[in-house]
């Protein structure tokens, strides 16, 4: 059966079971490689995508239950929080071996689009469901900050 | 067309025969051209792969008309001034494709925006670890070390032939012709040209002899030591591609049930159900399980779950965590095979004035790196193609050739990227990388793709394995330590594997004692002795390999003897460093950037430790508070390291604040229990690994040097613990026999 979605901007019919993964739709579906499975059980957040605007898991979230709803993924998020994080990133090499990067980007956009000035604490909170083997937090946070600089420089 | 070169490049030096890639490459293309059957496979990659194995260029016919610039194994410039840079090591986020790639930029002159990294195809006469003689592959800490004069030496070849291409098409004397960031010149008739306008006629040029490269003074570096981006791209826009990310035509994807206990095999199965389901292809039974192989990932996870498999446990291990303890403390009671002896600890512990004594336990620890593990293998009868994140190619190359009854060289390895590894891709046993050549044999001519779920992984073994130590001390009436004994208990990783020979010296595992045989300090007296069991728990190097639990235990009891002693921790490591210039210097720069003097902020403590890996010296001073209810955190981590010449500084940098959060895993939460042979954690909610909330700041420092540059992918890991449970004494009073330290 067809669930048709708005990814990326653009709607989508999926033919797919409804009980499957948004993660595995896009991954396997949809050829959407950028958000990663590393879990399969919402610990990790390497699958962090945007349901209508808010960051959530997408490897425990059916189809079914994104039917007619806004998806955005790492290939198709462009908002000014977004392409400031992404900068950040790449200004400060967060970077390592950047498998659970995409779903910290957009953990990190998700949250700079609902606070510009965020604390420490602020950051944990949004942050602290998105692992990094590498522990990339050190620059994780401090681009976080950066990018937060940066949308205040602007507005 | 950008994959095509994906294959062009994997093709001109994967046969170790290959004398002239150029040749070999055109050659090549013919067949492709002609209607390779190659052909498919390289289509259906996107481009973002072929992007990172390949050259990437846009038109296979254009580099091979236009007269591409190939001076080694190591460089390709284009015509249209693009120089790619071919990288023998496994890029896993250690940062092999910039640290590579600046070494060869530095002497080839090259302007770093022009320099494209790929990783290199598996072929050991070609691309060998320098250290670990005639294997290709990426360990120990030793990508920048082994390659710090290979790589400039390549690119100062390159240079030389630039140059007299240069002389030759200006008919002026190649002294006179200098280069700077990838412009070559002669200042006195302004003539200039780039590298790609010189390609051509630099291909024509006579290689240099190895004795004619003369390589730059340190002092004109303008790219090693300076902090320059990192080359390892699309890494934040969702396009690097990862093994869990190719697809080729036709593939199908495959899960595997592993039976729970280590050494189960299957006796009976039933899959009737599963082959029903929607998308699924085919179910086969091969060594190590029941394979459910469908057209996409979840298809065959849901199949998989419906398999009613009957395991045969007759030769299944039956470790349990809390009996191996049992086991090894009543080992530890008595001496094992030296590995070091110096005087008479013996004799000199009966003249002590004060002895001291303790013990230390760790548990088994998954490496459970991002990307779980997974393989792609395509297997046509006469060859068999593989794309993962290798880590060492050549002993899979021959573990998978083995299996299938090729040449090794028909065995092709595309390394992709590596989300993560912490050793656990250097699989001693290719264990993974066999599995898939097995299913793709089993389904010969189709490829297939193993994917391992989180549980697979975390399940699989391989683990860092568990230790128990003890230790004893004795101190004089002056508090001179003058006697020390050091008893490790547990698996040998290097046994049973190819290593074991270079490994294991009259059967002692150098990688069960590192750290501890080899102790810096100065003590007269000394025993140090290894127990190895063996109860049938796969285990493998885990990031820092026996440092990881050597480091702890050497570096919380020095600190407990400088107690006792009643004198400062760090006064009392210098005294017993005698002759160790870098250790010093580490500790000394750690203790001052860190204010280890100073009064500390209410409620903070301070603890420090010192240890030298992979010829790396690393100090670090831990802060940690502690809250009422023995809840703690870890509050702020200074870090000295000593790894000679740092590269590139940012990169060490990154290295070290990732090796402290890795190590602190294990320090405050990380462990892996076994219950009768089968592994209780599954997943990251019981199997817990560090998270943005525990995470320090850190501060790096590092100590300016000329020498050589050792490694810094493993060195920090090990200082983190022992410097957190000597912070914590200081606050508790307490000692931490036993990690992780779950309450202060």
């Amino acid at each position: 059966m067809s669930t048709t979605i708005t990814l990326n901007g653009k709607d989508t019919a999926i033919d797919a079971s409804p009980d499957t993964p948004l993660l595995w739709v896009l991954r396997d579906h949809l050829a959407l490689t950028g958000t990663k499975y590393g879990c399969g059980m919402a610990q990790c957040g390497s699958c962090t995508v945007h349901l209508d605007g808010v960051a959530i898991r997408s490897c425990v979230t059916p189809l079914s239950a994104v039917a007619s709803k806004k998806v955005t993924t790492i290939e198709g998020v462009a908002t000014k929080e977004a392409k400031a994080v992404q900068a950040a990133w790449d200004k400060l090499d967060v970077v390592q071996c950047g498998y659970c990067q995409s779903g910290q980007i957009m953990s990190a956009a998700a949250l700079l689009s609902t606070n510009l000035n965020p604390e420490d604490s602020d950051i944990d909170a949004a942050m602290s469901g998105n692992i990094c083997r590498c522990a990339t937090y050190v620059r994780i946070r401090a681009a976080i900050k950066e990018a937060a600089a940066e949308l205040g420089a602007q507005s | 067309m950008k994959h095509l070169f994906s294959l062009l490049e994997n093709n001109d030096s994967s046969d170790a025969s290959t004398v002239d890639s150029q040749v070999n490459r055109r050659d090549f293309l013919k067949f492709v051209v002609i209607g390779g059957a190659g052909l498919t496979l390289g289509l259906s990659l996107d481009s973002a792969h072929a992007e990172m194995s390949g050259p990437g260029k846009t038109s296979a016919d254009e580099s091979l008309t236009n007269g591409q610039f190939a001076p080694n194994a190591f460089i390709r410039i284009e015509p249209d001034n693009t120089v790619h840079v071919i990288i023998k090591h496994l890029e896993m986020g250690q940062g092999t494709f910039t640290g590579l790639s600046t070494l060869i930029a530095e002497e080839l002159e090259a302007d770093w925006s022009q320099i494209k990294p790929h990783a290199a195809p598996a072929n050991a006469a070609l691309y060998n670890n320098l250290l670990w003689g005639p294997a290709q592959g990426t360990g120990g800490s030793t990508a920048i070390a082994n390659s710090f004069e290979q790589m400039r030496k390549a690119g100062a070849a390159a240079k030389m032939m630039l140059v007299a291409a240069a002389a030759q098409l200006w008919d002026l004397p190649a002294d006179e012709i200098s280069v700077s960031q990838g412009v070559v010149s002669h200042k006195a008739s302004g003539k200039s040209a780039s590298f790609g306008e010189l390609a051509e006629l630099a291909a024509k040029q006579d290689v240099p002899e190895p004795e004619e490269i003369t390589l730059k003074d340190p002092k004109d570096f303008v790219l090693i030591g300076k902090r320059i981006p990192r080359k390892d791209g699309g890494k934040t826009d969702g396009t690097a591609i990862f093994t869990q990310d190719i697809k080729l035509d036709g593939m199908q994807t495959a899960v595997v049930t592993h039976s729970p206990r280590f050494g189960g095999k299957v006796k009976t199965f039933n899959a009737d159900k599963a082959r029903k389901m929607p998308g699924v292809t085919d179910v086969v039974q091969i060594s190590t399980g029941i394979v459910v192989l469908a057209t996409d990932f979840w298809s065959a996870q849901k199949a998989r779950e419906t398999l009613d498999i009957t395991w045969d446990n007759s030769q299944a291990a039956t470790a349990s965590s809390e009996a191996l303890l049992t086991e090894y403390k009543t080992l530890a009671k008595k001496p094992g095979l030296p590995a070091k002896k110096t005087g008479d600890a013996d004799q000199a512990f009966k003249n002590a004035a004060k002895v001291i004594e303790a013990s230390y336990e760790f548990p088994y620890l998954a490496h459970a790196a991002m990307e779980p593990l997974n393989c792609v293998a395509h297997f046509t009868g006469d060859s068999c193609e593989m794309w993962y994140g290798a880590q060492i190619h050549t002993m899979d190359q021959g573990a998978v050739a083995a299996l299938l009854d090729l040449k090794p060289a028909a065995v092709k390895i595309n390394t992709l990227y590596a989300g993560g590894s912490f050793g656990r891709r250097g699989n001693p046993k290719s264990d993974y990388v066999l599995e898939a050549a097995e299913i793709a044999k089993a389904k010969k001519g189709t490829p297939i793709k193993l994917v391992w779920t989180r549980e697979d992984d975390m399940r699989a073994g391989y683990f860092r394995p568990m230790y128990y130590h003890t230790l004893k001390a004795g101190l004089d009436k002056d508090n001179k330590l003058v006697a020390w004994e050091h008893r490790i208990v547990g698996q040998s990783i290097a046994k049973g594997s190819a290593f074991e020979g270079m490994m294991v010296q009259k059967g002692v595992d150098v990688t069960s004692v590192e750290g501890a045989s080899n102790l810096p300090y100065d003590i007269p007296n000394m025993h140090v002795e290894l127990h190895t069991t063996d109860p049938g728990v796969p285990i493998q190097w885990w990031r820092a390999v026996g440092s990881t639990h050597t480091a702890y235990s050497t570096e919380t009891f020095i600190d407990e003897i400088a107690s006792a002693a009643k004198i400062d921790p760090i006064a009392f490591r210098l005294k017993l460093l005698t002759n160790k210039p870098r250790h010093h210097g580490v500790l000394k720069l750690a203790a001052e950037k860190a204010g280890w003097d100073s009064k500390l902020p209410k409620g903070r403590s301070r603890g420090i430790a010192v240890h030298e890996s992979f010829n790396s010296y690393v100090a670090q001073v831990a802060e940690v508070s502690v809250q009422d209810d023995g809840s703690y955190k870890v509050e702020r981590v200074v870090c000295a390291v000593d790894c000679g010449i740092a590269v590139n500084p940012d990169i060490v940098k990154a290295q070290m604040e990732g090796g402290i959060g890795f190590g602190l895993a294990p320090t405050l939460v990380s462990e892996i229990t076994m219950d009768n042979g089968a592994v209780k954690e599954s997943n990251f909610h019981d199997y817990q690994v560090l998270r943005m909330n525990q995470m320090p700041d850190v501060e790096v420092h590092i100590v300016p040097s000329a020498q050589a540059p050792t490694g810094v992918g493993e060195p920090a890991t090990p200082v983190i613990a022992p410097a957190v449970a000597n912070a914590l004494f200081n606050a508790t009073g307490k000692r931490y026999y036993r990690l992780p330290i779950k309450k202060a």
